[in-house]
């Protein structure tokens, strides 16, 4: 059986306590909102880049601790990263919670303090709380219009 | 007798919990290692062995289509099928089996309402009553409708403990009111409205009532004659009846006036590609091959409700719901959304620095299902400003034990994140 401590790390119940980069980005060049429709979780992603970097990154809204902590581990991860480098995190971060292919060392290594999240797997029904800000970037990097949603 | 000796005679009736929950086979189990604590029964109830027997009997022994087969098979279904009607009429004292439909669920009994009465009879500039604690199954409906019809939607405000304020609705009424639609009892907040009082003043001004009776069914006993609601629906699920099987219930003479709904087999006396001749009531609103199986277990949850008596049910869930909720409201930092003084056994609740999901899933951690979310009542979080709450709906087969096991997960949740 999982220990609910695997879920709940400390570092979770650290950011989702104090989220880093929590608050709206004044001169910020791309926004995104995102929703998950199943529990009401609502997040605003502000995106600062400059010659495809990431210079800034902040979020606001409300949620549960896992879809916070994943949202202020995320934003402290994506400074100074790449876009391509940022979509490639997105694809390691999945492959983290969701595929049956565990992410190799190469790709633990940039996940870095993401790896924190990796207990959600267990827990299918709070996967979305998880990747609800990956979406929101996504989103925003898209320059989509519409609220990204976990459905 | 004297007076005296009568009044000693008549005390509340008591349950038996423990043989009633062997009755329900999916309550013996563990759930992450821990028995089973079932708190999710606003979301949908569970099954008897009873009603899980009458499917099965259907299935094994009597599986055929109804209202049309010459052969033994068809007619003892149809017998049964028909059976079952009775039982619903009898169980909610409709006056004839007519006014029974069989519907999917109490959804799909709103929308039929909505869009063949409504669709028929309202007009630009007509209004719509509904309430701010409706399940978003009483209110999407109607947008749909107002999208039609340019009728335009009206909304009953609900207090700070989650009770209609009934001086607004009645400044609402006036002769544009054609449709009143609210909850019996509120699935998100446990309030029990007074719904005589709604119907007769939505009456005096000669609007059509409905009453979306979901949550009410398993809890309280419905007299839809006593009441005079014009139309009243619910789910068999949520009264320990399979799902995908609902009733409408409507006065004869609404029905008889209302354009089928959809079309198809059974609802039809004969057709031609010149003229078709729709079938009487109740048939008219039923096309298609029904939840054949779903209206017998219906009747056989019927049967199990009514046995056990809705009077000692409810009577026990009461016990329960007080003796919770003065149990949870020791638990620090935690508010009750939802304190009306009629309510019915839900509690929802938030607690400070937990967001609900992650007391979801600390719960299930220790073999606790409850709900947590905004219960498809998205305007009642909206008026208490919460983004979802916790919810945990008890049923007549659930226990003084299990609230304790409760209070005692929330401990828990405390202790993981303060």
């Amino acid at each position: 059986m999982f220990d609910l401590k695997d879920l709940y790390q400390e570092v979770i119940i650290d950011h989702n306590r104090s989220p880093r980069n929590f608050g709206k980005l004044e001169d910020a060049t791309q926004v995104a909102e995102g929703y998950n429709p199943l529990c009401g979780d609502k997040l605003n992603l502000y995106l600062k880049t400059e010659d495809s970097v990431i210079t800034d990154v902040s979020f606001d809204g409300s949620g549960c601790a896992i879809s916070v902590a994943s949202a202020s581990l995320m934003t402290d991860t994506l400074k100074g990263k790449t876009i391509e480098q940022a979509e490639q995190l997105f694809q390691n971060f999945h492959n983290l919670i969701i595929e049956e292919e565990e992410p190799d060392l190469e790709q633990m290594q940039a996940l870095g303090k993401l790896a924190a999240l990796a207990g959600v797997k267990e827990y299918p029904a709070r996967v979305k709380c998880a990747t609800l800000c990956w979406h929101t970037l996504h989103s925003a990097l898209q320059g989509e219009t519409s609220p990204a949603t976990t459905e | 007798m004297s007076e005296t000796n009568t009044a000693n005679i008549i005390k509340t009736p008591t349950l038996d919990v423990e043989n009633i929950r062997q009755d329900f086979p999916i309550l013996h189990q563990e759930v992450n290692g821990n028995p089973l604590v079932y708190l999710d029964n606003a979301a949908t109830s569970q099954k008897p062995r009873q009603v899980i027997e009458a499917l099965d009997k259907y299935y094994q022994e009597d599986n055929a289509n109804i209202h049309r087969g010459v052969h033994t098979l068809s007619e003892r279904a149809t017998i049964d099928y028909e059976q079952a009607r009775e039982k619903v009429r009898s169980f909610i004292n409709a006056n004839s089996e007519k006014e029974i439909i069989f519907v999917r669920g109490a959804t799909e009994g709103i929308n039929l309402i909505a869009q063949s009465y409504g669709r028929n009879k309202l007009k630009a500039g007509d209004e719509i009553i509904i309430s701010e604690m409706e399940h978003h199954s009483n209110i999407v409906p109607w947008q749909l409708l107002c999208e039609q019809t340019g009728a335009i939607l009206k909304i009953i405000p609900i207090n700070d403990s989650g009770e209609l304020i009934l001086e607004e609705f009645d400044k609402l009424l006036n002769s544009k009111t054609k449709i009143v639609s609210v909850v019996h009892i509120s699935n998100a907040l446990g309030t029990i409205n007074p719904i005589q009082t709604i119907i007769d003043r939505a009456h005096e001004h000669n609007a059509v009532v409905i009453i979306d009776g979901a949550q009410a069914t398993p809890h309280t006993a419905v007299d839809v004659q006593a009441l005079d609601c014009d139309f009243y629906v619910f789910s068999g699920h949520k009264l320990f009846a399979p799902t995908g099987v609902g009733v409408l219930y409507g006065k004869a003479h609404l029905l008889e006036a209302m354009p089928p709904w959809q079309g198809g087999g059974d609802m039809i006396k004969m057709v031609s590609f010149e003229k078709t001749l729709y079938n009487d009531l109740p048939y008219k609103f039923e096309a298609g091959t029904p939840h054949i199986a779903g209206v017998i277990g219906l009747g056989a949850a019927i049967d199990y409700v009514s046995a056990t008596g809705l009077e000692a049910i409810a009577a026990h869930e009461h016990e329960l719901l007080e003796y919770a909720t003065e149990k949870i409201l020791e638990v620090k930092g935690l508010r009750l959304i939802g304190t009306a003084q009629q309510k019915t056994s839900i509690l929802s609740f938030v607690i400070d620095s937990i967001h609900p999901h992650d007391i979801g899933t600390i719960l299930d951690h220790e073999g606790i299902a409850i709900r947590t979310g905004h219960h498809c009542a998205m305007p009642v979080m909206t008026h208490f400003n919460v983004p979802a709450t916790a919810r945990a709906s008890f049923a007549f087969y659930n226990t003084f034990e299990e609230v304790d096991r409760l209070i005692q997960a929330l401990g828990k949740a405390r202790e993981v994140f303060i």
